[in-house]
């Protein structure tokens, strides 16, 4: 499925009624771009916001990126017309806040399905996510992740939880590792997507680095991001190692080796290789292409770690 | 269609517009104010009649006050204006959009 295929390193928030933001979302390269037309939209620009994402879906070319947009929850007056505006516009995938139950994916994607006809898009076209914001909806999240064949991804989402737990966010992020492990469990056993959430403090680079290696290590797919200055940083954790690359390279070419003799397992420096070996390769080949750590001809460009680092030297140092 | 009210769409940030519609009695009227009114002031208006054309709008006195807006957010500007002016804004038209 494409959803295993799909690199999603970074979900990017844009408000969703601000035209330069809109506008240039495309320029920073995100993986996914969320377009926002809830918490960031007061309540007497929804109908504006809708419209401005609306006819910038129809206009600006966002390149290769994820097209997303989170609409208002079922529980208020905007939840149907954006739904159909959103649809109609073609968006990539429908993300709705504050998912407590598979029942509220089921009739948001009865929604999609009726919009879809309606405007002529292609019937299952329009993907759909759940973010999670309460302890309700991470202890249903295997039931949220599994309820659709249009799941794209689930999505944790701690200022609305923590306080749901009686809580806030601390730096450690002890509070948030049973939801984390839940989520990211729900997500891989029903084979979708897994977005860790925002981390707002832009003056705390080093706490942000120390969450997102921590996420990353878990498994999760990527991170949702308030600040295009978060993208590169995400990306520099998510970037594998000259080693990781050089193996994978060699996993893959032992492996189409042995596809060529017609034997399906092989061992490589006496280890055996198998299937899931083989994904993990396809998967670091994949970030290496995205790190920009390939050249043409598909070989590990050994100076570019290099350069890379040392410009990251020299920001950090301003 | 006539305007039922004054509507107003779009805030003064840069790269943004504001479209302000009220009722009208000699076709559509314009008022301009956008730095680049010489080079693009025909193309902003044009945009912003297309969509009232498209509403059936025959009669509008519009004012515009442009900080350097793209074509589509124009329009989005004015079909939000439009939908308010109209009161229709729970139920887009959604064959003009």
């Amino acid at each position: 499925m494409a959803n295993e295929e799909r690199l999603r390193r970074t979900m990017m928030f844009v408000p969703g009624n601000n035209p330069a933001m809109v506008k240039d979302a495309g320029i920073f390269g995100a993986d996914s771009i969320m377009f926002d037309l809830e918490d960031a939209v007061s309540l007497p620009e929804k109908d504006a916001a809708r419209y401005l994402v609306y006819e910038a879906l129809q206009t600006v070319d966002y390149g290769d990126a994820e097209l997303v947009v989170r609409i208002n929850g079922l529980d208020t007056p905007f939840y149907k017309n954006d739904i159909r505006a959103m649809v109609k516009a073609g968006i990539d995938v429908i993300r709705l806040p504050k998912v407590e139950t598979a029942d509220m994916m089921t009739e948001l994607v009865g929604l999609v399905e009726e919009a879809e006809a309606e405007f002529g898009r292609e019937k299952g076209s329009t993907r759909v996510m759940a973010a999670i914001e309460s302890a309700m909806g991470v202890v249903n999240a295997y039931a949220i992740a599994s309820s659709t064949d249009r799941m794209m991804g689930i999505a944790l989402s701690a200022e609305d939880y923590t306080t749901d737990m009686k809580t806030h966010r601390y730096p450690d992020g002890a509070e948030l590792e049973y939801a984390r492990n839940a989520i990211l469990h729900a997500a891989r056993a029903a084979g979708v997507s897994a977005f860790d959430t925002v981390f707002t403090n832009m003056d705390d680079p080093e706490g942000f680095y120390r969450e997102t290696q921590y996420i990353h290590q878990l498994g999760f797919d990527g991170k949702s991001l308030v600040n295009p200055r978060q993208i590169e940083m995400v990306n520099a954790v998510f970037e594998p190692t000259e080693k990781e690359v050089l193996n994978a390279q060699n996993v893959i070419a032992a492996i189409e080796e042995a596809r060529a003799k017609g034997s399906g397992v092989i061992s490589m420096n006496g280890q055996m290789v198998d299937r899931p070996v083989v994904l993990r390769a396809e998967r670091v080949m994949r970030l290496a292409k995205a790190s920009h750590l390939l050249d043409a001809a598909g070989d590990y460009i050994s100076n570019v770690k290099a350069a890379n680092s040392q410009e990251g030297g020299k920001q950090s140092e301003k | 269609m006539e305007i039922k009210k004054t509507a107003l769409a779009g805030t003064l940030e840069s790269s943004d517009v504001q479209v302000m519609l009220s009722q009208g009695t000699n076709g559509i009227q314009f008022d301009l104010d956008s730095d680049v009114a010489k080079q693009y002031g025909t193309a902003i208006k044009a945009t912003v009649t297309s969509v009232l054309n498209a509403y059936g709008i025959d009669n509008a006195d519009v004012k515009i006050v442009d900080k350097g807006a793209l074509d589509m957010v124009i329009k989005a500007r004015t079909i939000a204006a439009v939908q308010r002016a109209l009161d229709i804004v729970d139920e887009p038209n959604w064959e003009v959009l």
